[in-house]
């Protein structure tokens, strides 16, 4: 454990937005410094920071939860409101309104106070101070209630409203409306911010805690390119990570929240190591549109042997005639029909020349859509599989009672079936993503190392799927092997993502040109032409 | 109810006086009210003509913006013709929607920003895609995101 990640010194740099992943520390020895970036002192969630030799497809993140980032936030006010000398309630609107970015605040604010303050909100207005008074002769523009012991409030903006208006007002924001940070002053026009003060006195201190806290922290963390909330179903948690948006072509960054999510923290998708976000994007683009017509034009369709149209026997006989360029060919061996003399209706040509040279082309142009629909089949295979594997973790737990009951084995000795099951899933997960990337990868050395390593993985999944089927009572004599393969299945993940993220790293990537992929994508339509 | 006493005074308020071009059809109830209003000048687009809107208060009106909308009638046949109102009444307006309402607007003052935005428009227009929005739209204008780009009509 490298114990500079604790150090108290870096705490700033949880602000420090440009403070680079370095690439170069990918390497699975390389000597992290720990103060380099993205630290933040007096958090206890440091069981998430980085492991010692961190692999090159691994990335430095942390994970917080809202109560953390609370107090982080209300330590930044303190501390910038001590350097501004505003008030601390001031100087959390001034923050919000600089997306926190700490050092840009505090020069624009030194170099043009005035109008920093106006912008955020907060222009001063001398001899008003937010207080409830009453006032004579007032009419509230809101309710038009003018009795003479109505309590009124303003902020410094001076547009004074009965305290009941304000108050309904302010918690409509809140709780209909979801606004925290930037609730403005019901005056029209105004840009007055609702300072936290003026909140204390109008709105209940249960409305506080709960809904508007929830609202600031939510903010906070929408504000900050670092941060990111964990897409999990009812997840509080926050993950800290500082790979750029720049970077998604080079790295992968996937992070496992402590609700036990793992997810990339670039586009939020369920993990999908080792193809970056972009890939991960087309493809699901490419799917969604069109895989199951691919596979319905590859099991019904042929395509025309002069024009290429594609084309569905629906019934009839074997002479075709295309509607679109009226080209005469048989159905069975796509020769040309004229060829086929008197033995009409019955094709028994195969060896004719015609014919095979048909087949030839045919072939040829049903290449690309063969090729993805390789790619898409194993894809979903994998994903069909990972579904399944749901179903086996549950299984698992059954078996992992039953062979509490009948093998005597105690619960720590059954853990390896747990175990099993989440490598099986993982690395499920991981193969899905090699086919997807797969599909865009052009033909050298580097991609028959990728496929070596892929069909490596897969077999050992498979191997290890394979065992789950068996009996009860046959699962305590195969313990010792389970336990083999589950490790070497995850060897085997780990070598295929480590080098593929180290190509993907140096740049050294055998992934096609743009131009390329476009050109595959539009080939597997043979619709399109 | 503060919504009901709020638009009691607005109403006694508009018997009394009621600014050039605005009238009040009907507002029997604090839920759903109809004004009518016609562009003073000799706007082209606009001339001789009467357009119906259509106030619908929720009990949290001024808190909340009232949902308003232009309506067909019998006696105002026509949806004025604005490149930011569509052609089945809804208007993009920023006034109305949660960002831009302030609980001080009221009737009153959103029939005469209406009024303005017709007699400034010279623009004989529906907003892009308005076919479009018209069939597929299900929303209650109130939910809809608009965004206010356009800043010159």
């Amino acid at each position: 454990m490298d114990s500079d990640m604790n150090s108290i010194s870096s705490e700033d740099d949880f602000l420090d937005q440009d403070s680079d992943l370095s690439l170069e520390q990918g390497d699975a020895d390389s000597d992290f410094d720990g103060d380099e970036d993205g630290d933040m002192m007096g958090f206890e969630s440091q069981d998430k920071i980085m492991k010692p030799g961190r692999k090159a497809y691994e990335v430095e993140f942390k994970v917080y939860s809202p109560k953390d980032i609370q107090a982080y936030q209300s330590k930044q006010v303190t501390e910038v409101s001590s350097i501004l000398g505003q008030p601390p309630e001031a100087t959390a609107i001034l923050l919000r309104y600089a997306r926190w970015n700490k050092e840009r605040l505090i020069e624009s604010y030194m170099d043009k106070q005035e109008e920093v303050l106006e912008a955020a909100g907060l222009s001063e207005n001398e001899g008003n101070t937010s207080k409830i008074k009453k006032v004579k002769g007032f009419s509230c523009d809101i309710c038009c209630e003018d009795d003479e012991d109505l309590d009124t409030f303003a902020m410094k903006c001076g547009h004074r409203y009965c305290v009941d208006c304000y108050k309904h007002y302010l918690s409509q924001k809140i709780k209909d409306e979801g606004e925290a940070a930037r609730i403005k002053c019901p005056g029209d026009d105004c840009n007055r911010v609702v300072d936290s003060k003026s909140l204390d006195l109008l709105v209940s201190t249960d409305l506080q805690d709960s809904r508007y806290q929830e609202l600031l922290t939510r903010t906070y963390v929408d504000d900050k390119d670092n941060l990111k909330w964990c897409p999990a179903p009812n997840c509080v948690f926050a993950v800290d990570c500082s790979v750029k948006a720049r970077d998604l072509e080079r790295i992968v960054p996937t992070v496992h929240c402590n609700c036990g999510h793992g997810f990339c923290f670039g586009c939020t998708l369920n993990d999908h190591q080792p193809a970056p976000c972009s890939l991960v994007k087309r493809w699901l683009k490419k799917c969604e549109d069109d895989s199951e017509t691919a596979n319905w034009i590859s099991a019904n369709t042929k395509e025309c042997p002069r024009c290429n149209s594609t084309i569905e026997k629906n019934g009839g006989c074997n002479h075709m005639t295309c509607r679109k360029c009226r080209h005469e060919f048989c159905w069975m061996c796509m020769g040309v029909w004229s060829e086929h003399g008197t033995s009409w209706y019955n094709c028994n040509r195969f060896e004719e020349k015609s014919g095979s040279e048909a087949r030839d082309a045919q072939a040829k142009s049903r290449q690309s859509l063969e090729r993805y629909l390789h790619y898409y089949n194993r894809y979903a295979n994998h994903e069909q599989s990972a579904k399944l594997d749901r179903d086996i973790y549950q299984k698992t737990e059954r078996k992992m009672m039953s062979l509490q009951t009948t093998s005597g084995m105690s619960w720590i000795e059954v853990q390896f079936l747990e175990a099993a099951s989440k490598a099986l899933q993982e690395c499920r997960q991981t193969l899905k993503w090699t086919y997807a990337f797969a599909f865009y990868l052009a033909r050298n050395n580097q991609t028959m190392i990728f496929e070596d390593n892929q069909k490596d993985l897969e077999m050992a999944v498979e191997n290890l799927s394979e065992m789950f089927e068996k009996p009860v009572d046959a699962l305590s004599d195969l313990k010792v092997e389970m336990m083999d393969k589950t490790s070497y299945c995850t060897k085997r993940r780990v070598i295929l993502l480590t080098d593929t993220a180290e190509n993907l790293k140096a740049g050294k990537g055998n992934l096609l040109e743009a131009s390329e992929m476009l050109e595959l994508e539009r080939n597997s339509y043979p619709w399109d032409e | 109810m503060a919504a009901a006493r709020r638009l009691g005074k607005e109403l006694q308020k508009m018997q009394n006086h009621m600014p050039d071009g605005i009238s009040v059809v009907s507002a029997d109830n604090f839920e759903i009210w109809f004004i009518d209003i016609k562009v003073l000048d000799d706007n082209p687009i606009y001339r001789d003509q009467t357009f119906r809107l259509k106030f619908h208060f929720s009990p949290h009106y001024p808190i909340e913006a009232p949902e308003v909308t232009f309506v067909i009638t019998p006696t105002t046949p026509k949806i004025p013709m604005h490149p930011h109102i569509y052609s089945n009444g809804i208007i993009c307006l920023d006034l109305l929607d949660r960002q831009g309402w302030s609980p001080v607007h009221n009737v009153e003052s959103i029939a005469m920003s209406l009024q303005s935005m017709l007699t400034g428009n010279e623009k004989d227009e529906r907003p892009p895609g308005d076919e479009d929005f018209c069939r597929r739209n299900t929303l209650r204008p109130r939910d809809i995101n608009f965004s206010f780009h356009d800043n010159t009509v």
